[in-house]
């Protein structure tokens, strides 16, 4: 089927073709062309941000709880050079987007023309692959092309650079019958010899631990599926990255929590005792490994990566399985069976004793108030207020964002969207945004800090125009928090600009958005305040007052080895629970 | 060497020893595929020691680009691996691993002098196999393919005769054998 359009035309065609739905964006002058075609139609919706910032995150937030493909739509210059961050994000944690952005025309590119940047080569640090289209020729096989780039093998964000007389050239559109890049073709089935090898090795195992990240989750929820089945058939332990939460199950009883910097304590002294770890899509990030000449010095290693660039980039495999989580996960727990291969028994059941031990350190504990809100007590109750609805959870970045790692539970794949990688600030409302677009019936909450949500506070207009109810929960303790805990703990309590002054009335502020505002710092009022703002209709921002100086236990310092944790002062009080060998461990 | 205890990231790793490796890599021709390459190199503070790229097959549109980089045995996989991940990038092939390959660039060289000077560089010209592609009455220019160390050699002996100015292509190399890329 080929048709005559405009290139205009062929960007809202292609996307309609690539199953986009909503597109976030934001019109200029090199993009006008595009937004008159999407003024003649209206299958695509447009959903108006008010900083091109906004625009992809929410458009990561959306395919991030979907797994699909977000795309996003912003003008040249500083429309470009607004989404470097969001691009960057994208990057970092592995999430599909298409960005097209308005070019000037190609006779004026290097001219230093009104609002030109050079965006491909801007851009091109900050994407998995991005292209200028010169020629209305390239643009309907660049358009397939980039989401399948953008989907295909370890996701990332592509941006595609259009010129406006390219948008108003006439050409002849047709989708690619088969809509594959000509040479880039990832590996999706693991290689059978590695993986029975790993199988091998993990029947011998005496201390096994499954280490897994968003690689799971972005496998999709089949990896996810398989991964419950596997851990469940060999009975080792699991713990997960910060952006693997949610692929297995925190209720289930061998679920260790979230490993890492801000880890448990039991998550992180597995890693570091094991003698076999089987790493299923994580990248072994400084913030997972900590000193790394230390980390988890006894173990054999497998690692599961799509990317082969990540597979002894920091850590060296003893086995190394290139291909996809769900390919290989399958293989695995199939072989597995097949082979009714079965971990040493009461090896295993010692293990567990050990990390039992571990566990009932209760490395979250914290002191609570019956005067103050304490950060980690307002999560533990919005957790409880929500857990039976149909809930998503974005955050910012900092304490808040450990605190909602480590008491809010998820139970299941891309409920859960954060900024790792990058650790950008400001990343939650306007990703919660595009979660809300994607499911507008569920409850969607951004658990934020009073410093961070100013960052991107404008998306809250965008939540009211776009009837998005999206309920941001701020967890206000005056301070950049984490900013101020390192200043505590490293740099002799100097708190260089680590506190918030002037900070807006933040229900006034919801208010002069046109939103609800409630604020709470009565612990006893806390559960009340949690379901006002769950049942008020429309956007909602609950302040909630926290005590100021509550620090993010556990945690390991840069530099340090898992075992060289620090935990909370309520934590050591109950060191008695733990044995001799335990405790040399702290 | 700062206190790692205060720092945000674990110290950096203990100095191993390098090793030099040329790498050839086919991509597609587009527009920007060789900044691509030389900014994953910058960007993740890759040494390029040399890098040579011409199409190499027109109707494909594929180039080849020939790297000689030097890193640890670590960083040089690394660098691989980065490389094919690359969008564009079709292939890599490290041909230091596979053997000695057979490595020539090109140098044009010119000389500047009189008298004995002439003589010699027009002596030590013929010693190293160089053409004689230009000369006056009083220069030369010089064009010699080799071993990049015979290059480098001929270029120091041409400094005390009356070097002028260098012009290099960088490395061009392939595998011994019958065995394509």
């Amino acid at each position: 089927m080929q048709e005559e359009m405009t290139g205009a035309e062929m960007v809202v065609r292609a996307l309609k073709d690539q199953g986009v739905e909503h597109v976030f964006g934001y019109p200029g002058g090199a993009v006008l062309p595009i937004y008159d075609a999407l003024f003649h139609q209206d299958q695509l919706r447009h959903i108006l941000v008010r900083h091109e910032q906004g625009a992809a995150h929410a458009a990561e937030g959306y395919a991030r709880s979907t797994g699909k493909v977000g795309c996003l739509l912003v003008t040249s210059g500083p429309g470009a050079t607004n989404v470097v961050t969001g691009l960057t994000d994208a990057l970092l944690d592995s999430v599909p987007i298409v960005c097209i952005t308005g070019q000037v025309p190609t006779h004026l590119i290097g001219s230093d023309a009104f609002q030109e940047c050079d965006t491909v080569g801007i851009t091109r640090h900050c994407t998995k692959h991005n292209y200028l289209v010169k020629s209305i020729v390239d643009l309907p096989r660049v358009l397939h092309e980039a989401f399948h780039v953008a989907r295909t093998g370890r996701p990332g964000p592509v941006v595609v650079d259009v010129p406006k007389d390219v948008q108003f050239a006439r050409g002849t559109y047709a989708r690619p019958r088969d809509n594959q890049h000509k040479t880039y073709r990832p590996r999706l089935k693991g290689d059978l010899g590695k993986i029975k090898a790993a199988l091998a090795l993990m029947a011998q195992a005496r201390k096994p631990v499954f280490y897994t990240g968003g690689g799971v989750i972005n496998s999709g929820r089949h990896a996810a599926m398989l991964l419950r089945e596997l851990v469940h058939m060999t009975g080792f332990p699991i713990t997960s990255t910060l952006m693997g939460l949610g692929a297995f199950p925190a209720s289930d009883k061998q679920w260790l929590g979230m490993l890492g910097m801000h880890g448990s304590y039991e998550a992180n002294l597995a890693m570091h005792d094991c003698d076999v770890m089987v790493c299923v899509g994580a990248r072994f990030d400084d913030r997972i490994t900590g000193r790394l000449d230390a980390f988890s010095p006894n173990s054999r290693k497998i690692h599961i990566d799509i990317d082969p660039s990540s597979i002894n980039k920091n850590v060296k495999a003893e086995i190394g399985i290139l291909g996809d989580c769900g390919h290989v996960l399958e293989d695995m727990v199939r072989l597995w069976r097949e082979t009714a291969a079965r971990a040493d028994k009461s090896a295993l059941a010692e293990w567990w004793r050990t990390i039992e031990g571990w566990r009932a350190k209760k490395s979250f504990s914290y002191r609570p108030s019956a005067k103050l809100i304490k950060p980690q007590y307002a999560v533990e109750r919005l957790y409880a207020a929500v857990k039976n609805r149909d809930h998503y959870i974005t955050t910012e970045v900092g304490q808040h964002q450990m605190w909602a790692a480590q008491f809010f539970h998820f139970q299941e794949p891309n409920r859960w969207m954060t900024s790792g990688g990058l650790g950008t600030m400001g990343y939650g409302l306007p990703a919660a945004i595009g979660v809300q677009v994607a499911h507008p019936d569920a409850l969607v909450i951004d658990i934020a800090g009073e410093a961070s949500i100013l960052m991107n506070m404008q998306e809250m207009s965008t939540a009211i125009q776009h009837r998005a109810p999206v309920k941001v929960f701020i967890l206000n303790n005056e301070y950049m928090g984490m900013v101020r805990q390192w200043q505590e703990l490293l740099h002799g309590g100097r708190y260089a600009e680590s506190y918030t002054a002037a900070l807006p009335d933040f229900v006034k502020l919801a208010e002069a958005y046109g939103a609800h505002g409630i604020r709470c710092s009565d612990p006893a009022k806390l559960d009340e305040a949690i379901a006002e703002m769950i049942s008020t209709p429309g956007p909602v921002i609950l302040d909630c007052v926290v005590s100021k100086e509550e620090n993010c236990f556990p945690m390991i310092p840069s530099g340090k080895a898992h075992n060289e944790m620090l935990l909370g002062e309520t934590v050591e009080d109950i060191g008695a629970v733990i044995d001799e060998r335990g405790k040399a461990l702290v | 060497m700062p206190d790692t205890s205060t720092s945000h990231y674990p110290a950096a790793p203990k100095v191993e020893p390098t090793a030099r490796h040329t790498l050839a890599v086919t991509v597609d021709n587009e527009p920007g595929v060789l900044a691509r390459i030389a900014g994953m190199f910058s960007g993740r503070g890759y040494n390029i020691e040399s890098l040579t790229v011409s199409e190499t097959e027109h109707a494909s549109h594929v180039s080849r680009i020939t790297i000689v980089t030097s890193g640890t045995a670590h960083v040089i996989e690394q660098i691989k691996s980065q490389l094919e991940r690359l969008v564009p990038v079709h292939g890599v092939r490290d041909l230091t691993i596979e053997g000695e390959a057979i490595e020539r660039e090109l140098a044009l060289v010119k000389v500047a002098g009189k008298g004995e000077h002439r003589v010699e560089a027009l002596r030590l010209a013929a010693a190293f196999g160089a053409r004689t592609l230009d000369a006056t009455l009083n220069s030369f220019v010089f064009e010699l393919t080799g071993a990049t160390d015979e290059i480098d050699r001929f270029i120091a002996m041409m400094t005390v005769v009356g070097l002028v100015e260098v012009s290099r292509t960088g490395v061009a190399a392939m595998s011994r054998g019958p065995q394509g890329m």
